[in-house]
Parts: C-alpha cells; sequence; structure tokens
C-alpha cells in the first residue's frame, strides 16, 4: 500500500492545499477540453497509456487533496460530500465530466452547427457533414398524417380538436349535471369520439371524400389507436379485475384464464392472429376493417393487463372496507361502484399510467399490419431512392418525439397521484 | 334459495355467453375451411419446408421438415432472450445501484439514462441499432481489431471460436466441483453450528471450481483450440471473416435494445429493493456488530432480493416477448420463421399461429409458475 498521507489536507494547510487541488482538477478538465474541442494534446512526449490516463491521474490527486470532512468553505462542503466522498467517488466524478466533454462536441456540431435544414431537396444537405434536418421538414406532413390526402389534413386536425374540446366538457359539467360525468365518459365520450373519427376523418358522407384506412398513418394515427385503446380497455379491465376477486368461480376461473392467456402472448402475435386469423372466424361475407382489427387486438391485449393492475389495488384495500359497505346494506354494484373502486383506482394511478405508456410505446407494432404509424412511415421514408442514407435523422426525431409524449404522461400520471392522494 | 339463484344466474349467463362466442367462431372457421377446401391438422408439420433460414443454431435447410424450422425459429428466440436476460441483469443491477450513489453525477446520470430509454418504443430502439448505428460500421477488410481479437463490422461481429476436444470431461469435471462446493458448504454449516468454527467457504469454493477443470486440462484428457477470424475474400471487393465465430447484425442490434430497454426497468426493480429495506434493519445489524460486509450479506441483500426477482422475473418475461419483435428486423425467430414465412407457404393460419402463441403461453406460464413457487418459498412467515 502506497503512503499517500503527504496528499492529505488537514485544517491548518488546507488553504494551500485547496488552491494546489483545485489547480490540478481544473488543469485535468482542461486538458481534456482542449484534446476534444481542438485536438491539442501536450503530453504526447509520454508514453501511450500514461498519456491516455494523464488527465485522470492528475485529477484524482486533485480530489484527494481537497479531501476534508469539514473545511469550513461551503462550496468545498458541498463538492466533498456529493461527487469527492471517497476515490471510487472522484474517479467516477471525472471520468463522467471527461465523457461529457469528449461526446458533447462531435454531438453538437453534427446536430446543430453543421447541419443543414434549408432547401427542399437532398441536394442541400450534400455539402455538409452534419444533420439533414432537411429530411425531417420535407417529410414532416407525411411523420405527422402518413399517406392521408394533403388537402384533407384539416380534417384531421379539426377532429382532434373536438376531441379535445369534448374531453374538457367535463370540467364545465356543474350543479345537478355533475352526477354524470362518469357516465359522460364511459360510454358518451367513446361515442362521440366514434362518430367524429369516422365522419370526419374517415369521410364518406356530409360531402367529404373517403379515405381508406391503408392511407392513414403518421402521428395521428398513434393517436387514434392509443386514443381508442386507452377509452375501452379500461373499462374491460376493471370488469376483468372485479371478475378475478368474484366468489363465484365460473366467473373467476373465465377471468383467470382470459387475463393469463393474453398475458402470456407477445402482443405481434396477437397482431398476426387479428390479420391472418381472425377473417377466418368471422362469416365469410362480413367485411370489419384492418384498423379495427387492430384496435380491437390492443384493446383485448392491455385489458389483461389493465386488470392485473386494478386487482393489485382492489387486494391491497383493507377487508374493513368491504365488510363496513355490507354492513351499510349495500348491494355488490353499489359496494364496488361507490367505495371499493374510487379507492382502488386511486392506489393503482401509477401503475395504470405504465400501462398506458406501454400502449402507446406498442402501437409502431402495427406494421406488422401493414399499417404505418411514426415508426412505420420512418421506414418507408428510409427507403425512398431520393432520400438514402438519412436514417439517423429521422430516428433522433421520433425518438424524441416519443420521448416527449411518454415523459410528459408520466409526469401528469405522478400529478394525478398527487391531486388524489387522500390520506396524510 | 334465493341466494342460490342469485349466484347462479350470473355464472350461467357468462358460461352462455363465453361458449357463444366460441361457438360462433368455431362454427364459421369450419364453414370457412370447407368453402376453401382446406381441412384442420398438424399433419404439414412433418413436410419439407424447402426453405432456408439464414441463421441457425443447428443444422437445417431446406430439405427438413416444418417441425425441424420450429425448432430452428424456437432456439433462435431462445438464444437472444437468454443473451438479453443476461446483458439486462448486468445493465440493471449497475444503473439502479447507481441511481443511489452519493455521488450527484453518478446518480443523475443513471436517472437520464433510465428516463429516456424506457420512454422510447422499443421497436424504435431496435430500428435505430439496426439500420443507424450498426450500418455506421465499418466493412469488413478497413476493421480495425477491438480488444486484439475480435472484428466488429458491418457485416457482424466476428469472434474467435473455440474448438473443444473432449468437451464433456470438462463439463463433468465443473459438475462433480459444484457437488463437492454443495457438500463442503454444508459440512461448513453444521461446523459453525455445533462448534462455532467457520471455514473459509468462499476461498475453498473458489479454488475447487479452477482446479477441477484445471486437472482436465492438464492431464491432457480436454484440449482447447482457439480458431482466431481471418480475414478473407469473396469476391474483388467483398470481404468476410473466416474461421471465426460470426454474430450476425441482426442479433447484435436485437441484444442491444432490448438489454437497453428492459435493463431501465430492472434497475428500477433493483433500486426499489434496496430502498425497500429499511433502515432500522441495517442499524439493528450494525448494534449486535456485523461488519459491514456482513450486514449487507447476511441482512439487506436477502430482504431486497424478496422485493427484487418477483418484478424481476416479470421484466425477463417481458423481454421473452419482446424478442418477437425481432421479425421487424428479419433476425430468423420463431415468429419470423414459422408464423412468417411457415404461414406464407402452407397457409395454414390457425394451425401455425395457435402453435407459435402456445409456444410463448407455455414458456410464460412456466416461468410464473416457477415465480409462484419461489415467492411462496421466501416469503415471511408472518402470523
Amino acid at each position: 500500500m502506497i503512503n499517500i498521507n503527504i496528499l492529505k489536507p488537514t485544517s491548518a494547510n488546507f488553504q494551500t492545499y485547496l488552491y494546489i487541488g483545485s489547480g490540478l482538477i481544473l488543469i485535468s478538465i482542461f486538458d481534456v477540453f482542449l484534446r476534444s474541442f481542438f485536438n491539442l494534446n501536450f503530453s504526447t512526449s509520454l508514453p501511450g497509456i500514461l498519456n491516455f490516463f494523464l488527465p485522470l491521474i492528475i485529477g484524482l490527486i486533485g480530489f484527494q487533496m481537497i479531501r476534508l470532512e469539514y473545511s469550513g468553505n461551503r462550496i468545498v462542503d458541498k463538492i466533498n460530500q456529493s461527487v469527492n466522498n471517497n476515490t471510487f467517488n472522484a474517479g467516477l466524478t471525472l471520468v463522467i465530466i471527461f465523457l461529457t466533454l469528449l461526446v458533447i462536441p462531435p454531438a453538437l456540431n453534427w446536430m446543430i452547427f453543421e447541419a443543414t435544414i434549408s432547401g427542399d431537396t437532398k441536394e442541400a444537405c450534400a455539402t455538409t457533414e452534419g444533420a439533414c434536418w432537411t429530411y425531417i421538414k420535407v417529410w414532416f406532413r407525411r411523420f405527422m398524417y402518413g399517406m392521408y390526402p394533403n388537402d384533407f389534413h384539416w380534417r384531421i386536425n379539426t377532429a382532434f380538436i373536438a376531441l379535445i374540446g369534448f374531453a374538457f366538457v367535463g370540467y364545465f359539467m356543474r350543479g345537478k349535471l355533475k352526477n354524470y360525468i362518469t357516465f359522460y365518459y364511459a360510454i358518451f365520450y367513446p361515442i362521440i369520439a366514434f362518430i367524429i373519427i369516422n365522419f370526419l376523418i374517415s369521410g364518406g358522407s356530409f360531402g367529404l371524400e373517403w379515405v381508406e384506412t391503408n392511407a392513414w398513418g403518421g402521428l395521428s394515427l398513434t393517436f387514434i389507436v392509443s386514443f381508442f385503446g386507452l377509452i375501452f380497455c379500461f373499462p374491460l379491465g376493471m370488469i376483468l379485475a372485479l371478475g378475478r376477486r368474484s366468489e363465484l368461480p365460473v366467473i373467476r376461473y373465465i377471468s383467470i384464464g382470459y387475463i393469463e392467456f393474453w398475458r402470456g402472448v407477445p402482443l405481434i402475435t396477437v397482431l398476426f392472429m387479428s390479420s391472418v386469423m381472425f377473417p377466418m372466424f368471422l362469416p365469410s361475407d362480413a367485411f370489419v376493417d384492418k384498423l379495427i382489427r387492430v384496435i380491437a387486438a390492443i384493446i383485448l391485449f392491455e385489458a389483461a393487463y389493465v386488470a392485473e393492475v386494478i386487482r393489485g389495488g382492489l387486494q391491497a384495500l383493507p377487508r374493513g372496507q368491504y365488510d363496513a359497505a355490507k354492513s351499510l346494506g349495500m348491494s355488490y354494484w353499489k359496494m364496488q361502484i361507490f367505495v371499493i373502486l374510487p379507492q382502488a383506482l386511486k392506489l393503482v394511478i401509477p401503475g395504470i399510467a405504465n400501462t398506458f405508456l406501454a400502449l402507446v410505446k406498442d402501437t409502431p407494432l402495427i406494421f406488422v399490419v401493414g399499417l404505418s404509424e411514426v415508426v412505420g412511415m420512418l421506414q418507408m421514408a428510409k427507403t425512398n431512392p431520393k432520400w438514402l442514407g438519412y436514417a439517423m435523422e429521422g430516428y433522433i426525431f421520433a425518438s424524441i418525439l416519443f420521448w416527449a409524449i411518454c415523459y410528459a404522461m408520466s409526469k401528469y400520471s405522478q400529478y394525478l397521484e398527487l391531486k388524489y392522494k387522500t390520506d396524510r | 334459495m334465493n341466494h342460490r339463484i342469485k349466484s347462479i344466474v350470473p355464472q350461467l349467463l357468462t358460461l352462455l355467453f363465453v361458449v357463444a362466442v366460441i361457438g360462433f367462431f368455431t362454427i364459421n372457421a369450419q364453414l370457412n375451411m370447407d368453402e376453401r377446401g382446406i381441412d384442420f391438422g398438424y399433419g404439414f408439420l412433418s413436410q419439407e419446408s424447402s426453405f432456408d433460414v439464414q441463421f441457425s443454431l443447428i443444422e437445417y435447410d431446406g430439405s427438413h421438415s416444418y417441425a425441424k424450422a420450429y425448432l430452428v425459429g424456437l432456439l433462435n428466440t431462445i438464444l437472444v432472450s437468454v443473451l438479453g436476460i443476461i446483458f439486462c441483469t448486468i445493465i440493471g443491477v449497475i444503473v439502479g445501484i447507481a441511481r443511489l450513489s452519493p455521488n450527484y453525477l453518478i446518480r443523475n446520470t443513471a436517472a437520464w439514462y433510465v428516463e429516456f430509454f424506457r420512454n422510447v418504443p422499443l421497436l424504435l430502439q431496435i430500428f435505430f441499432w439496426y439500420y443507424a448505428a450498426l450500418r455506421a460500421l465499418p466493412l469488413p477488410e478497413n476493421t480495425e481489431p477491438l480488444f486484439g481479437v475480435t472484428y466488429l463490422t458491418v457485416k457482424g461481429y466476428y469472434i474467435p471460436r473455440f474448438i473443444w476436444e473432449n468437451f464433456d470431461i470438462l463439463i463433468y469435471s465443473i459438475l462433480a466441483a459444484v457437488i463437492s462446493i454443495v457438500f463442503i458448504r454444508n459440512y461448513a454449516r453444521k461446523l459453525q453450528e455445533e462448534k462455532g468454527q467457520q471455514l473459509p467457504v468462499l476461498l475453498i469454493s473458489v479454488g475447487i471450481i479452477l482446479i477441477f477443470p484445471a486437472i482436465t486440462f492438464v492431464t491432457g484428457m480436454v484440449q482447447l483450440e482457439v480458431a482466431l477470424p481471418v480475414l478473407k475474400q469473396l469476391s474483388k471487393t467483398s470481404f468476410i471473416y473466416a474461421e471465426g465465430l460470426s454474430v450476425p447484425p441482426e442479433l447484435l442490434a436485437l441484444v442491444l435494445a432490448l438489454s437497453l430497454y428492459t435493463a431501465t426497468f430492472v434497475a428500477e426493480c433493483v433500486r426499489a429493493g434496496v430502498q425497500g429495506v429499511s433502515k432500522g434493519q441495517k442499524e439493528a445489524a450494525a448494534s449486535i456488530g456485523l461488519t459491514p460486509n456482513q450486514i449487507l450479506k447476511l441482512v439487506v441483500m436477502p430482504q431486497a432480493l424478496r422485493i427484487i426477482i418477483p418484478p424481476t422475473t416479470n421484466q425477463y418475461l417481458n423481454l421473452t416477448k419482446n424478442s418477437s419483435l425481432a421479425a421487424a428486423i428479419a433476425y430468423p425467430d420463431l415468429v419470423l420463421v414459422f408464423a412468417g414465412t411457415a404461414l406464407m407457404q402452407t397457409g395454414r393460419a390457425i394451425e401455425i399461429v395457435s402453435i407459435t402463441m402456445l409456444t410463448y403461453l407455455t414458456l410464460s406460464l412456466a416461468i410464473s409458475l416457477l415465480m409462484n413457487w419461489y415467492n411462496k418459498k421466501i416469503a415471511i412467515k408472518e402470523k
């Protein structure tokens, strides 16, 4: 063991140690900074491995020199506590700082400084090494609306605005109307949504031209699929959860069988089933649209997961709640609707949110049946002979898009969790 | 009487509903198949498949049967899942512990990793690795070796291949080592309980597991040769590395995406588990004089594992099911080989989709049963 007591500060000589230590840390960071930004390396005369690790060694010595339990200087104390409490942590800190310095400049260069966004053709990007955001700009409408005819994009926009508008109606239901709020969201709203999407986006009547579902696509299709998935899989999942907790054996076993079956198979095989096997199960003259089949498959699939989450909430409720409700003479449904479910659902908000997030993240899988939402459109754009070679830009764009949607959803669920937290 | 009717009527109605739905589907399927002149049956499994699969763990070509093609797909699925599970556990545990680190930078880096990778659809991540990241790798002839003997190229990852002689003897020696370690552990436990003496069990175990296989090498019973990848010219512009083992880029992309995605969930399970052990437990352990290592080994880990293992197994199951996304980048897994190519050729939708789903169902149910059994075993016995 090497004795490194010489590097250990005491409170008497801490000032000197602090100056030398922080100087060394700054030198090490500055060295990596020069290597990364200006490609300068001052220690090339040293042997390769020493040259490579030199900043790390200098930085570690620097951190060693400023490590003191209580120094009196607030900033130094904070650094010592959070990133410098032992040699291992100091090393990791340095590695993270160095990696950031090494990764950020090329990434920024590629994404911003050398990137192109002007022009409408591939030629605009030919001159630079950076990202070609022109590609995203040109294809933006396709990524949002799929192959839906350009002239009719206003129909999709109007439909979504209307859907959001109707979703907010609940906020304005006051007084007597407030009793019907659940009824509105559970039954009335899905019907309105279906009518809007059927007449406005699909068209075919009221002078609107009919657009077949094959042409739908892009982010709007992601929204449509996840929207119907969300509003229908929730009630189905609730019924299944109650069924699984039921005292009636037939209902219980059917629910268990249903849930375990759907949870045991991958979604992709379910979608396969909906596209190749399901038509065999219908009368030969019956025709169900591909999109409806896919949405139905997703609903049936996700309902099993929702059911398991809600069951967790039901099990977490103390028995006393059931006993109290029964002793008041409530019937089974009254007990569930007014006492059990409101409390259980409140408990499982994070779980439900996770299931919904999974649903949104699963929508790209509908490529199996030939529908293309954002990721599907990316694959289509990527193979377009005019725009070969810009796969990376597309994937980064879509990742940021999905990340933003999912992150917003998870933050909203955390807000809801806090809002409905009633106990202490 | 009233009560009995009340409980029988809903059950009867549900049963009737389920039977009606199933009956409706079966009758329609029967009619449809009669109309198209197909007969239901699994006889096609023994027919010649006459399609090739690019990547197979067992010997297979077009002259083999559909059943063999199914086996090829299943083995490829299992390969991806096992590799994914190993890597996602390693990454997940590291990230999960990093999220609890006192170091501000490490904690937040880990948190950002989790927040980013789990909020991007898995399919997108698979596409990213396969079509963007791995396509940026150099051609075989321009590749610099990685770790000296492996080559990461756009055509796949070439690694050395081990050629064993008498491999089974090595396996037996390892088995013998494991069995003797179990005996020694039991003996050590007995010794401690009866006389209070402690044996250096870990040291002895490591010694045995190294020495036993080493003996087989020294005596020359087992021999090992390493075949390094060598650059080989196929045509004027096309090169590959021969001799060694080649990992196709599809498998690489899939394992990368699956393990990086699932690791975020494993990391959250690990974090929850370690946080779930109450502080009092650690303090109590410290106050009866256990060393920090003993506290971790005897008090914290047994309790944390009880919280960590059930949700983590769930994640492993998810990973196995998600591996079916392989079909999107043409990695020949069960879904692509069987529910894709074989279905196209035979047109037997019902049989093939049902077999595929049943396979996944069996895998999942087997793992859940195992889990339930394990959960019962480790549950704290409370009044």
